[in-house]
């Protein structure tokens, strides 16, 4: 009996590569493929609502954002003559959509402030509890709120504000009719944005870079006089943002506007009157009973809808963006 | 020992001048023609503003005034939304409870009618059919979310700047096109028609942003320790995440789901286009219309009805109570997730 001595084999060294494996490109995979969906959901969104929107678009052309009149009128021979124009809705959303952020971003602003800067722990804790509960509140909520309890009281608002300044052109009045207008749906709108715009600029206020607050206090600054100086200027940008992601919310609000708006088609100015317009509301308002030509003039509405939430949305997140990055 | 800290004497001096603002604003509003809400407001905060701005005079000089009167403004922004909200929840509580009882939350509104006396008739199938439509957005969008976030913390792939843009934009798509969009890709298209498993849809698009942008809030809290210590283990990327990294922000990552249920569930835009309204039960998720308890608050207001907007509130209140219960359950499971 021999021992056979084994082959001699040069073992070959380990292959040393950053290819990632089997399981990992699988996974790499996956994970990428799902990240697309945001992007696949926007596309389609604005794909389909271009598809039924298109006639819509094609026979009125310009005029379906210059108009005003909404009327399907059937003539002698039973042709349908239908005219679609969303310049009084789009004037009335921009409308609201400012009342609520004149309300809303000096609200916004002071509590954000006096949340960084002056609130005791425990009040702090309870009023970032309770701006968060606000951000949670189902919108029907405020809807129900805003007719049943804010209108009564707003209408006597708007009253005085009549009383007083009714020489100004916008708080005139054509008949003394005043719930259900444009400044009370702006009031509403406005507590329903408090939570972003808030969260947003206490974020920013909370960057302020510590070495710039402490040399305002180092050089005998008083804690106003150091905010005038450092966080407001630091955080105007910020604020900026927040107000635009506001004005987003505010653009796309639908139900409780239905609810305390009376929606005209006709361009109004007089904020205390009950007449105003609203795209998201006018689609639902005019749902129920839509035919196949005007589902196609809703369908391009909330198109225009959606483009105008992305461009602010867009244009918003881009300036927090700066803004939190020029204090590194 | 805190030397900033407020001694005894100035709690008294602050209590004191809040005390007699109180004073001056009821006195004044009794002896003039000025009355409600807004003139006790008013006076009080005027009041409090000079009686304090005295005292802190004598106490430091003249400079300390606009320093309070800025603390003062400050605090009122804070106190006006805190009365919003309270004002808000208290008109649902105060209003939605006389029209709870046992039969509200057990029966359908399939016998009873808009004119019929509360008692008779409830929200039950509104319940069954919010939960279906809950799940069904749960279903498709956390793990949607989830991946999503994973590739913006994990991978930070080359598109991760793009995909962190489109997911916020994403957070800003109103309800209502969320809804017609539904309604234009599937019901014009398919043969589906309104049903939970439409709203469902609807409701994802709209919870998909929430869950991703919390998940990847938690996910970031992960140590980087964690996961250099799996790699240098020898464990794939995929083991990573799979075992060390998910796990590590498990409360988080269902923290980030009940967020975004409690986004969704109170939409009711979206929610017309897409369920149809129904009165009673339907189980079946993917056939007939349903119904869900935005819904039936809609419906109860529409109905006009003292009866049917009693049931508005009472069934806005049922909702309120979902919702608070699952924002408490995010908050305690939340920061548990960030103590660790």
């Amino acid at each position: 009996m021999s021992v056979t001595a084994p082959a001699k084999t040069t073992p070959t060294p380990r292959v040393i590569t950053t290819k990632p494996r089997v399981s990992d490109q699988i996974f790499r995979g996956i994970v990428t493929t799902f990240s697309f969906s945001a992007l696949v959901i926007l596309s389609l969104i604005a794909l389909f609502l271009l598809l039924k929107g298109f006639a819509t678009f094609k026979e009125q052309g310009i005029g379906f954002i210059t108009h005003f009149e909404w009327n399907i009128s059937t003539d002698a021979a039973g042709k349908a003559d239908a005219h679609f124009g969303l310049q009084a809705m789009l004037l009335g959303t921009v409308i609201i959509s400012f009342i609520a952020l004149f309300f809303a971003v000096p609200l916004s602003v002071l509590t954000a402030l006096f949340l960084t800067f002056y609130a005791p722990q425990g009040i702090k804790k309870l009023l970032v509890t309770v701006i968060d509960l606000m951000a949670a509140f189902p919108s029907i909520l405020y809807g129900l709120w805003g007719y049943f309890v804010l209108m009564p009281m707003a209408e006597y608002w708007a009253k005085l504000l009549h009383k007083w300044f009714g020489w100004i052109y916008i708080f005139d009045v054509p008949q003394p009719v005043f719930t259900r207008s444009p400044f009370i749906a702006g009031i509403v709108l406005s507590i329903m944005i408090i939570p972003i715009i808030t969260s947003v600029s206490r974020e920013v206020f909370s960057q302020t870079p510590l070495d710039r607050v402490q040399a305002a206090y180092a050089l005998g600054s008083s804690k106003w006089g150091m905010i005038r100086a450092v966080v407001l200027p630091f955080g105007a940008g910020g604020v900026v943002g927040g107000s635009m992601l506001g004005l987003g919310r505010a653009f796309g609000e639908t139900v409780a506007v239905y609810t305390v708006l009376n929606i005209v088609f006709r361009p109004n100015f007089h904020i205390l009157f009950t007449q105003g317009g609203n795209v998201a509301s006018m689609i639902i308002q005019k749902w129920g009973e839509a035919s196949p030509v005007e589902l196609s003039a809703l369908m391009a509405a909330g198109l225009v809808l959606f483009i105008l939430t992305l461009i602010v949305n867009f244009a918003a997140n881009f300036v927090v963006k700066k803004t939190v990055k020029s204090g590194r | 020992m805190r030397p900033w800290a407020p001694s005894v004497k100035d709690r008294a001096m602050t209590t004191l001048s809040v005390a007699l603002s109180i004073l001056t604003s009821v006195i004044i509003v009794a002896i003039t023609p000025m009355k409600g809400k807004l003139a006790y407001f008013t006076i009080f905060f005027i009041a409090w503003f000079v009686i304090d701005s005295i005292m802190i005079i004598r106490k430091s000089g003249s400079k300390g005034v606009r320093d309070a009167l800025a603390a003062k403004i400050t605090f009122i922004g804070g106190f006006v939304v805190i009365l919003a909200v309270a004002s808000i929840l208290w008109s649902a509580i105060s209003r939605g409870f006389k029209g709870i009882n046992f039969a509200f939350l057990t029966q359908t509104m399939r016998e009873a009618s808009i004119f019929d006396a509360i008692g008779k008739g409830g929200i039950a199938h509104a319940i069954v059919g919010t939960l279906m439509l809950i799940t069904i957005a749960i279903i498709i969008s956390v793990p949607m979310g989830i991946l999503t976030a994973l590739y913006l913390t994990e991978i930070k792939g080359r598109a991760a700047g793009i995909i962190q843009f489109l997911v916020q934009a994403m957070a800003g798509v109103p309800s209502v096109v969320a809804g017609l969009f539904i309604y234009a890709a599937v019901v014009l298209y398919t043969p589906l028609r309104s049903s939970a498993f439409l709203g469902g849809l609807a409701l994802t698009i709209l919870m998909v942003p929430t869950v991703t942008r919390t998940a990847q809030e938690v996910l970031n809290l992960v140590p980087r320790d964690l996961r250099e210590a799996g790699l240098a283990m020898g464990a794939t990327q995929w083991k990573t995440v799979a075992l060390v990294v998910v796990p590590a922000a498990r409360s988080g990552l269902i923290t980030a789901t009940i967020l975004g249920v409690a986004r969704i569930a109170g939409e009711t835009a979206p929610l017309l286009f897409t369920i149809g309204a129904f009165d009673s039960y339907n189980f079946n998720p993917v056939k007939g219309d349903n119904s869900a308890i935005p819904a039936i608050v809609w419906k109860g207001l529409l109905g006009g009805t003292p009866e049917s907007i009693q049931r508005a509130w009472s069934a806005i209140l049922v909702l309120l109570v979902i919702v608070l219960v699952m924002f408490v359950l995010a908050r305690t499971l939340g920061s548990k997730a960030m103590k660790k």
